[in-house]
């Protein structure tokens, strides 16, 4: 008689503590969750970032703009080709 | 009596309370057995629509980069803003403020909106300025709606545009290799159900309803650098000779691989309009004929036949023959010549005796083997074969014109992998555009007579050949000019295509280069006046950019040795 009276008590305390459990993990599942979601549109800021940064780059790479700033701006020239010396690497 | 009367009446006002919880208590359980048993479908459904949603999980499409890595193509993402219009008619005073955010008419919106009140999904505007997606944020209108979506940039604008080609709207290819390799660059979009809070967080997955698989990146054989170069050089010289149009094509020898193909007339990419005549990748999909280049292959069906030898004398006076009631001429008399003098002069009699020795078979063979009248394979949509009949057909007079390059046409991405098969000992192979195809080498020719026919091309750029202006200081050039007459209704017009074809380092051959001017109009019309001097400083800088040495590299080395104190003093001076 006292056993079941001990084992109904125990599972009921157990079937309370699981309930518990799942309500906490549940909670704590939402969370990360939202931490996830705030990650991913970080993750998304920064790969738009990077996209608009290659871009930069390859604008201000342009052969195009750095030739004109090579020739107008700076006075640069192709040498000669008698003005080039070759150096052996041999 | 007085005590039992107090005592009745609690007891009759407990009953009368006691009556009114049980009532009450039976229309709750009856209210929830109704929601629960009754209604719970459509509540349910509602619950769940309020916060289960199904996310589209984006994809960004794969960058296009040239063979260093640097882009040709990149998406970054943009707000486009769409609307609910029964959301928004609700309250119709914040049409204006959002129409003045826009820049657009209040009025006319309103009108747009209430014939689409019955839908739920309407784009107001794609592709915000970032500026305007912000004040559009911040005005938090309901009903109102950012999505992010992604645009395209091709920082090489017209440059690159055929190669590349352009996506629509949407992010589907549409010409060139984004039209190719659209599935791979695209990926496809995943799908998601999420459970979202009040304030539009997720704040739990419930399933991956689809995986969302991202787009590659493209990696091209191009060569940013040289597709500059050429395309300048290419635009310059059409400018000079009023030319309708123009290609250049740069192919690596050892590889197959495309290091440059430009064209004009282009276009900018960025803001692909209605103008369609640059829109074509002509180096790919134009056809023409292709003249006196084509002498390379004939005399390559004569030598492979053995019925000469580089060294074998050709008469060709008096400078014209009579073929079937035809008559060839070449531009002067050239008197006894050589089989490689055919090549130096560009001699259509000398081309024309040759050929006619030749079985027709034995020309067509050879022309075959090179690629001509079949597509190269290099995967670019539209791609044309160019025309070769079969032999079979042949008359006498047009085996004589096949022979130096009429009656049958070609791509001048087709002629640069012929060419590309002359510079490697007789290996033919399929040009690529993008890294990592497979195109082993076929051997097409035996390599003796290739190396003849090369060595043959390298008197062009002599004094005495046709393509001097082809030259490049420091380096041996092998090539060939070209000029052909247009075919159009009534027979061949006086307008005309100026090609030159060839490769460098003659000793070491590591770059064919083929250049095609359409309709010079301003006086010169050669290929050795208008195509000859574009390869040239096309190649030159081809060779400067990708650091191959001179033939003659211990020569020019020891040269600039002994001058070295000279070289210095007027380096010197020319800086002061």
């Amino acid at each position: 008689m006292n056993t079941r009276l001990l084992i109904v008590v125990l599972t009921l305390g157990a079937v309370i503590a699981s309930a518990l459990g799942v309500v906490y993990t549940r909670h704590q599942s939402r969370q990360i969750a939202v931490h996830l979601g705030e990650l991913e549109i970080h993750r998304d800021d920064v790969i738009a970032e990077w996209s608009r940064l290659q871009l930069e780059q390859a604008w201000l790479g342009d052969a195009g703009n750095i030739e004109t700033t090579a020739r107008d701006q700076l006075g640069m020239a192709t040498p000669a080709s008698t003005r080039i010396l070759v150096i052996g690497h041999e | 009596m007085n005590n039992e009367s107090r005592n009745m009446a609690p007891i009759g006002r407990l009953y009368g309370f006691l009556l009114i919880f049980l009532l009450c208590s039976v229309a709750l359980i009856a209210r929830a057995v109704n929601l629960q048993v009754t209604e719970t479908e459509f509540l349910q459904g509602q619950g769940e629509a309020r916060f289960m949603r199904d996310l589209v999980v984006p994809t960004r499409r794969g960058n296009i980069v040239d063979r260093s890595g640097e882009p040709l193509a990149v998406s970054t993402p943009v707000d486009s803003v769409w609307v609910h219009p029964g959301e928004l008619l609700q309250s119709p005073e914040n049409i204006a403020p959002l129409a003045a955010v826009l820049k657009s008419d209040a009025e006319e919106m309103e009108r747009h909106l209430n014939q689409r009140s019955g839908k739920e999904f309407v784009w107001l505007r794609r592709r915000l300025h970032p500026d305007v997606a912000a004040a559009i944020e911040a005005l938090d209108l309901p009903g109102v709606y950012l999505q992010k979506e992604y645009r395209r940039f091709y920082p090489a604008g017209e440059v690159a545009a055929q190669v590349i080609g352009f996506t629509n709207i949407d992010e589907v290819g549409q010409e060139g290799l984004e039209l190719t390799y659209n599935d791979w660059l695209q990926g496809k979009p995943g799908l998601m159900r999420v459970i979202r809070d009040q304030r539009g967080r997720t704040v739990e997955y419930s399933e991956v309803l689809r995986e969302a698989e991202h787009g590659h990146d493209l990696a091209l054989t191009i060569d940013r650098r040289l597709q500059y170069l050429a395309y300048r050089e290419l635009k310059q010289t059409v400018l000079k000779h009023g030319a309708s149009s123009g290609s250049v094509v740069l192919l690596d020898i050892a590889t197959g691989e495309v290091l440059a193909m430009v064209n004009q007339p282009s276009y900018n990419p960025n803001q692909p309009g209605t103008d369609g005549e640059g829109l074509r990748n002509r180096a790919v999909t134009d056809v023409f004929e292709p003249g006196s280049v084509m002498k390379t292959f004939s005399i390559a069906a004569a030598l492979e036949a053995g019925i000469v030898v580089p060294t074998s004398p050709i008469e060709t006076s008096p400078g014209s023959i009579n073929v079937s009631g035809h008559t060839i001429s070449d531009h002067r008399n050239y008197g006894l010549i050589d089989v490689t003098g055919i090549i130096t002069k560009s001699s259509n009699v000398g081309a024309t005796k040759l050929a006619l020795q030749l079985q027709p078979e034995q020309l067509w063979s050879v022309y075959n083997r090179f690629g001509f009248g079949e597509v190269t394979g290099s995967g670019f949509p539209g791609e044309s074969a160019g025309v070769l009949r079969n032999y079979r057909h042949w008359r006498r007079v047009e085996q004589a014109t096949l022979s130096y390059g009429y009656g049958l046409s070609a791509t001048v991405l087709q002629l640069a992998e012929a060419f590309a098969a002359i510079a490697d000992e007789g290996r033919l192979r399929r040009p690529s555009l993008v890294q990592g195809a497979s195109n082993p080498a076929v051997s097409i020719i035996d390599p003796k007579y290739a190396r003849e026919v090369a060595a043959m091309l390298e008197t062009v750029t002599s004094e005495q050949g046709t393509g001097k202006s082809a030259r490049v200081g420091n380096y041996r050039v092998s090539g060939k000019t070209g000029t052909s007459r247009k075919a159009s209704a009534g027979g061949y017009a006086s307008r005309y295509v100026a090609t030159f074809a060839g490769f460098a380092p003659a000793s070491n051959p590591r770059i064919v280069a083929v250049v095609t001017i359409n309709d010079p109009s301003a006086g010169e019309y050669f290929g050795g006046l208008v195509a000859a001097p574009l390869f040239s400083t096309v190649m030159g800088g081809a060779l400067r950019l990708l650091d191959i040495p001179p033939d003659n590299y211990t020569e020019v080395v020891a040269q600039s040795e002994a001058n070295e104190p000279a070289s210095i003093g007027e380096i010197d001076g020319g800086a002061d």
